[in-house]
C-alpha cells in the first residue's frame, strides 16, 4: 500500500523538477486565501458544502423524474387482453386521503421553521467567524428553538404520511392493488425516506449543538439541510399535484 | 518496437479484413424479398467502414514506426497544438459519412417497419413460450379466437399450449402447429406474442428478427421468395432452455400450402 | 451533503493519521481510497475473468467435469454470463478507472490536497465494497446466481418461477446494484465538487489535463444515470416481492398464472438503457482521457487539438443520454423512435472519430518512446478503432435486424468498452505505479504482457465478428440444437483457446504488480518526464499531496518539445511558455 513519508529517492537524478539544478517547482507559500494550513475558511467550506448539495440533489431529482416517467407511461399504456386480442387500458385512479392536504400544510410550515433555523445558525456562525476567539454559546443563537420545531414538524409529517397509508389500505388500496395505488405508495414512500434523511441530519445538528461542537460546522450542516428540506417540500408539492391532478 | 507494432497491427488488420472480404463465414443466402436490399446495405457499410478501419489501423501502425524516437541527436517532435481547419474538415466529412450512410438505409427500414402488412397477406400468429414456438392460422373465418392464460395446458397439444378458448366461435377453425408453413412469394403477416418472458423470432435466411413481448401483439411482415426449410432460433434470453428454442419455417408453393392448410382445417372437424 | 468536523480535518491535513485502522481501513485520504478501489477492482476482474474462463470451457467441453465445480449445466452457464457481465461492468470498468485512478490522481492533477468530502469518499468505497459482497453472495444462496443476463430484462428477471437463480439470487443481484448506485453517486458528488471548487490557482478548466476532464464528465454522467438505474431496481424489487406489476403483464410460466397484469417489459428496457448507455461511456471516457495523456507524454508532443478533445468529451457525454433506444430496435419499440435513435447514434460516432483523428495527429511528427504505458495507449487506439467501426453497423436498424443478439454485438462492446478500457487500466497502472509505490514495474515483463494481451485480445474478439455475421447467437449455452450455429462451432473452439492463452498471460501482470511493489527499481519523482502536477511532487506523494505547499499553475498540461525551452518538457508549474502555435 502507499506509504506517506516523503520519500524522494534520487539514485539517478536524471530529472530535475522545474528550473535547473533540481530546485523545487514554483509553488506559492500556501496562501491561496486560506488562513491556516489545510483548513479552508468558513465561506469556502459553506460554498463547497452548498455546491455538494446542489450536485447531490441531481440524482435525487433523477430518481423522481424516472418514477414520474414510469407513472406517465404506465398510465397511458395499453396492454393486450388475450381474450379479445385487443389492447385495453387498465388504469383506475386512486382517491387520495384528505389527510395528505393536512400533511402538506405541516411540511410547508416546517419549511418556514427550517428557514428560520438556517438563518439563525448562519448569523451565529458569521458572528463567531468575525470574532474567532469567542465561541458563541448556544444561548447567543436566539431564544426560539426553530431547529427543534422543524424536527418536530418533520416527524409529524412522516407520522401523517403513515396514517394516510393506513387510510389508503383501509379503503382497499394496497401496494399491489392497482398500478395507480402502486405509484401512490412508491412516490410517497420514496419521498418519506428522503425526508427522514433530512430529519436525521437535523438531529445530528442538534447533537452537535448539545456537544458544543464548532458553530461553523453546525451552521454548515443546518444550512445544507435547510436547502435540502426546502427541496423536499417542493418535491412533495410536485408529487401530490402529480397524484392528485394527473389521474 | 515501432517496427514490431507496425507489423503486428498491419497483419491483424489484413488478416482480419481478409475473412470479411472472402466471406468465409457469412450470412446465409437471402430467401426473402427484403434480403437483397439489406445485403446490399451490408456490403455498402462494409466497404465504407472497412475502408476507414483499414486506413486508421494502417495509419496507426505507420505513424508509430515512422515517428519513433531515433535516439540522441535526432530531431525533436514537432510542437503543434493542432490545426483547426483540418479538424473542421474531417469532422464535416465524418458527419456526412455517418449520417449519409444511415439515411441511405432508412428507406429499407421504412418499407419493412413503417408500413403494415398489405391486405390479403397470409396471417400467422407466432407465440413464444418457454421453450417452444407455436404457430396459429386463423382459419376460413379469418379471425383468431380468444385465448385465456388460465386455460393454458401444454400437455394437451397446441390448442392447450395457447390456452385456446374453445367456447369462442372464432376459435373453432384455428389451426395450431409446431412448424410454420407459408406459401412462397406471398406476403406473410406475422403477429408475435409471448406467454411468459421476452423471446425473439429470428429467421436469418429471411433477414427477419423481432422480439415477442408478453402483453403485446406485434405485427410484422416478410415475403419469402424461395422454397425450402429455414431454421428459426430464439434471439432473446428467455431462461435455461433458450438455446433449445428453435423451429422450422417451411416455405412451399402456394398450391402446396393451400393443400396443407385445408388438410389441417379438415382435421379440426 | 453534510460535512464532517473540520477541526479533525485540519489535524489530518497536517499530519498523516496514525494507527492501522485510520491509515489503511477507514482512511480519509483519497490516495488510500483510490488504492482500495483499485484492489477491489483487481479482485473483481479476477472473479470476472474466472467466470469467463468457465464459460469458454463450457462452450467447447460442455460435458467436462471440473474439479470442485463439477459439470456446468446450461442454466449455470447463464448465471456465469450474468455475473460476468455485472461484475465487469460495475465492479471493474466503473470502479478502477474512476474510483481507483480518478480518486488517486484527480485531486493531485488539479493541485488540491484531497477530495472535497473525504468522509463521503471513504463511505463511497465501503458502500461499493458492500455491493460487491452482496453480489457474490448470490452465488451461494438457494437457486444460485440469476440467469437473466447483466441487462436483467423483465419479465424474466421479475418472475422467480421463470428460471433457476431467479429467486433470492435475483433479489441479491438487484440489491447489490442498488448499493453500487449509492456508492457511485457518492463518488460522483466528490469528483464534481472537487473539480469545480478545488482547482489550484492558475489551473483553469482549459488547463486541466484531459484525464481530469474525462473524470469530471464521467462523474456527471454517473450523477444523472445512476438515479434512474436505482429507480428501475426499486420497481423491479417491488414487482418481485410486493406483487406490483410495473414490468410484468398478464401471463403464465409453465402454464401457471403469475398473478401480475398490465405491466410493460419495455418500460424496464427504457429505464435500464437510459442508464445503460451513459454507463458504457462512463466505462470508456477515463481511458480516453488517459490515452490522450499518454500519447502526448510519450510522443513528446502536445495533444493535437486540446479544445476539440474537450468538446468531444462533452459531446459524447451529452449525446450519450440521447441514444439509449439503439439497444431496443428489435424490442417492439416504435420504428419511428428507432429512426430517431439511430440518427443520434450515428451522431455520437462523430466526436469519437474526432478523438481518434486527434490521437493519430498527436503521434504524427512525434518522437515516440515505447515504454509500457505507451504500448498500452497505442493498443487502446487500435482497439478503439476496431471496436468503434462495428458501431455504425449496429446503429443502423436495418442491419441490426440481423445482427441484434449475435456475437457481432459481443465483439463490438468487448472491444470498444471491455478490452479498450482494460488497456486503459493497464496503461494507468504501468504509468502511475512509480508515483503510487515509489518503484518501477519490470519493463521486460510489461512488454511481454502487452504483446500477449494485444494479440490475444484480437484473437479472441475478431472471430466473434465472423461468428455473428454468420448468425451465431449470444447467450447460447450450447450450439448443438440449431443447425447453422452448430456448424460455426470451430470458431468457438478457436476463441476458447485464444482466451486460455490470453488469460494465462495476465498472471504476468499480477506477478509484476506485486513483485515490483517490493522489489521494483526505485523510482525518481518524474520517471516519464511528464508535465502534469502529480509529477511535481514527491514519490509517493505526501499525505496532503504537495507537502504543505499550494501549486500555482502557469502552463497547459501538454507543453512538450517547446521550441527554445531548455528541456523537451515544461511542467505546468514552470514559468509560462511563450512559444505558441
Amino acid at each position: 500500500m502507499a506509504s506517506f513519508s516523503t520519500t524522494t529517492t534520487l539514485d539517478e537524478p536524471q530529472v530535475s523538477r522545474g528550473k535547473a539544478g533540481g530546485a523545487p517547482p514554483t509553488f506559492d507559500g500556501g496562501d491561496g486565501g486560506r488562513p491556516g494550513r489545510g483548513l479552508p475558511d468558513y465561506p469556502t467550506r459553506l460554498r463547497r458544502a452548498r455546491l455538494g448539495l446542489l450536485v447531490a440533489l441531481t440524482p435525487v431529482l433523477m430518481l423522481f423524474v424516472s418514477f414520474t416517467s414510469a407513472y406517465v407511461v404506465r398510465q397511458g399504456l395499453p396492454t393486450l387482453d388475450p381474450r379479445t386480442n385487443q389492447l385495453v387500458r387498465d388504469w383506475i385512479p386512486v382517491k387520495l386521503p384528505t389527510l395528505l392536504f393536512v400533511n402538506t400544510i405541516v411540511l410547508l410550515v416546517s419549511s418556514i421553521g427550517m428557514e428560520l433555523a438556517r438563518r439563525q445558525t448562519k448569523l451565529a456562525a458569521v458572528a463567531a467567524t468575525v470574532k474567532p476567539a469567542t465561541e458563541a454559546p448556544i444561548s447567543a443563537e436566539g431564544k426560539t428553538p426553530w431547529l427543534a420545531m422543524t424536527i418536530a414538524l418533520g416527524l409529524l409529517f412522516l407520522f401523517g404520511q403513515w396514517m394516510a397509508w393506513k387510510q389508503l389500505a383501509a379503503s382497499g388500496f394496497y401496494v399491489a392493488t392497482t398500478p395507480s395505488s402502486s405509484f401512490v405508495y412508491l412516490l410517497t414512500g420514496a419521498h418519506a425516506v428522503h425526508l427522514m434523511g433530512g430529519v436525521l441530519a437535523l438531529l445530528v445538528a442538534g447533537l452537535f449543538a448539545l456537544l458544543h461542537r464548532s458553530i461553523t460546522t453546525r451552521s454548515i450542516v443546518v444550512d445544507v439541510t435547510g436547502w435540502y428540506w426546502h427541496f423536499m417540500a417542493g418535491l412533495w408539492v410536485y408529487i401530490f399535484a402529480l397524484l392528485e391532478l394527473a389521474k | 518496437m515501432g517496427l514490431g507494432l507496425l507489423v503486428v497491427i498491419w497483419l491483424i488488420t489484413l488478416i482480419g479484413s481478409y475473412f470479411i472480404i472472402a466471406k468465409t463465414w457469412w450470412l446465409p443466402v437471402g430467401a426473402s424479398a427484403a434480403a437483397a436490399g439489406i445485403d446490399h446495405h451490408f456490403t455498402l457499410t462494409f466497404i465504407l467502414m472497412g475502408g476507414v478501419f483499414i486506413a486508421a489501423q494502417l495509419g496507426l501502425g505507420w505513424f508509430v514506426w515512422k515517428y519513433r524516437d531515433r535516439g540522441a541527436g535526432s530531431q525533436p517532435a514537432h510542437y503543434s497544438h493542432g490545426n483547426t481547419t483540418l479538424e473542421t474538415v474531417w469532422t464535416i466529412l465524418t458527419i456526412i459519412l455517418f449520417i449519409g450512410l444511415n439515411l441511405a438505409s432508412e428507406s429499407i427500414w421504412a418499407t419493412e417497419r413503417f408500413e403494415a402488412a398489405k391486405p390479403g397477406s397470409v396471417q400467422v400468429e407466432v407465440t413464444g413460450m418457454q421453450f417452444a414456438w407455436y404457430f396459429r392460422y386463423p382459419g376460413p373465418d379469418g379471425k383468431f379466437g380468444a385465448t385465456k392464460p388460465e386455460l393454458e395446458d401444454a400437455s394437451l397439444g397446441g390448442a392447450g399450449a395457447l390456452g385456446l378458448d374453445t367456447t369462442d366461435p372464432a376459435a373453432k377453425d384455428d389451426v395450431i402447429t409446431g412448424t410454420m408453413v407459408v406459401p412462397v412469394n406471398r406476403e406473410i403477416e406475422v403477429i408475435l406474442r409471448s406467454h411468459d418472458v421476452i423471446h425473439s423470432f429470428f429467421v436469418p435466411a429471411m433477414r427477419f428478427k423481432q422480439d415477442a413481448v408478453p402483453g403485446l401483439a406485434i405485427h410484422m411482415h416478410f415475403t419469402p421468395i424461395q422454397t425450402g426449410d429455414f431454421e428459426i432460433a430464439c434471439a432473446e434470453l428467455c431462461g435455461l432452455g433458450h438455446y433449445k428454442m428453435h423451429g422450422i419455417v417451411k416455405v412451399v408453393s402456394e398450391p402446396e400450402f393451400n393443400q396443407w392448410l385445408a388438410a389441417r382445417e379438415a382435421e379440426k372437424q | 451533503m453534510a460535512t464532517h468536523d473540520f477541526a479533525a480535518q485540519a489535524a489530518h491535513a497536517h499530519a498523516a493519521p496514525q494507527g492501522f485502522i485510520r491509515k489503511y481501513i477507514f482512511s480519509l485520504d483519497h490516495k488510500v481510497i483510490g488504492l482500495q478501489y483499485f484492489f477491489l477492482a483487481l479482485v473483481a476482474v479476477s472473479t470476472g475473468i474466472f467466470l469467463s474462463l468457465l464459460m469458454r470451457i463450457h462452450l467447447v467441453w460442455p460435458n467436462a467435469s471440473l474439479p470442485l465445480l463439477g459439470e456446468i449445466k446450461p442454466e449455470t452457464y447463464l448465471s456465469l454470463l450474468t455475473m460476468h457481465g455485472t461484475i465487469m461492468v460495475f465492479f471493474v470498468l466503473t470502479t478502477a478507472p474512476q474510483g481507483g485512478f480518478g480518486n488517486y490522481f484527480l485531486p493531485i492533477q488539479i493541485g488540491a490536497p484531497d477530495m472535497a468530502f473525504p468522509v463521503l469518499n471513504m463511505l463511497s468505497f465501503w458502500t461499493t465494497f458492500l455491493g460487491f459482497l452482496v453480489l457474490i453472495a448470490a452465488f451461494f444462496v438457494t437457486g444460485g446466481a440469476p440467469l437473466h443476463g447483466w441487462t436483467g430484462y423483465a419479465p424474466l428477471s421479475a418472475l422467480p418461477s421463470a428460471g433457476p437463480g431467479e429467486g433470492l439470487g435475483a433479489d441479491l443481484w438487484i440489491i447489490s446494484i442498488a448499493i453500487f448506485c449509492l456508492g457511485a453517486l457518492m463518488g460522483a458528488l466528490n469528483f464534481i465538487t472537487t473539480t469545480l471548487d478545488m482547482r489550484a490557482k492558475g489551473m483553469t478548466l482549459m488547463r486541466m489535463p484531459l484525464t481530469c476532464w474525462a473524470w469530471f464528465v464521467t462523474a456527471i454522467l454517473g450523477l444523472l444515470a445512476f438515479g434512474v438505474l436505482l429507480s428501475a431496481g426499486i420497481l423491479l424489487l417491488m414487482d418481485r416481492n410486493l406483487g406490483t406489476s410495473f414490468f410484468v403483464p398478464l401471463g403464465t410460466v409453465n402454464g401457471v398464472l403469475t398473478g401480475h397484469k398490465g405491466g410493460s417489459p419495455l418500460l424496464w428496457q427504457h429505464l435500464f438503457w437510459f442508464f445503460g448507455h451513459p454507463e458504457v461511456y462512463i466505462a470508456i471516457l477515463p481511458a480516453m482521457g488517459l490515452c490522450s495523456q499518454l500519447l502526448s507524454v510519450f510522443s513528446r508532443k502536445p495533444i493535437f487539438g486540446y479544445k476539440a478533445m474537450v468538446y468531444a468529451i462533452l459531446a459524447i457525454g451529452f449525446l450519450g443520454f440521447m441514444v439509449w433506444g439503439h439497444h431496443m430496435f428489435m424490442s417492439g419499440m416504435s420504428p419511428y423512435s428507432a429512426f430517431a435513435f439511430s440518427i443520434m447514434t450515428m451522431g455520437i460516432g462523430v466526436p469519437s472519430a474526432i478523438k481518434t483523428f486527434n490521437w493519430l495527429g498527436t503521434l504524427w511528427r512525434g518522437k515516440i518512446r515505447f515504454s509500457s504505458p505507451m504500448l498500452f495507449a497505442i493498443g487502446f487506439v487500435s482497439l478503439f478503432v476496431v471496436g468503434g467501426i462495428s458501431g455504425p453497423f449496429l446503429a443502423q436498424p436495418v442491419l441490426d435486424i440481423y445482427l441484434h443478439e449475435t456475437y457481432f454485438v459481443i465483439a463490438h462492446f468487448h472491444l470498444i468498452m471491455g478490452v479498450a478500457s482494460i488497456f486503459g487500466i493497464f496503461a494507468a497502472t504501468y504509468y502511475w505505479f512509480p508515483k503510487m509505490f515509489g518503484r518501477m514495474m519490470n519493463e521486460p515483463l510489461a512488454k511481454t504482457h502487452f504483446w500477449l494481451t494485444f494479440i490475444g485480445a484480437y484473437a479472441i474478439f475478431m472471430p466473434m465478428h465472423y461468428y455473428g455475421m454468420a448468425g451465431g447467437l449470444r447467450r447460447y449455452s450450447q450450439g448443438t440444437e440449431v443447425g447453422w450455429i452448430n456448424q460455426l462451432w470451430p470458431i468457438q473452439r478457436f476463441i476458447s483457446i485464444a482466451a486460455f492463452v490470453t488469460i494465462a498471460a495476465q498472471f504476468i501482470f499480477v506477478f509484476n504488480l506485486f513483485w515490483s511493489m517490493k522489489k521494483g527499481k526505485k523510482a525518481v519523482d518524474n520517471p516519464w518526464e511528464a508535465t502534469t502536477l502529480e509529477w511535481t511532487t514527491a514519490t509517493p506523494p505526501p499525505h496532503d499531496n504537495f507537502g504543505g505547499l499550494t501549486p500555482v499553475v502557469y502552463n497547459g498540461p501538454y507543453e512538450y518539445s517547446v521550441p527554445g525551452a531548455p528541456r523537451d518538457y515544461v511542467m505546468q508549474t514552470d514559468a509560462p511558455v511563450t512559444a505558441r502555435h
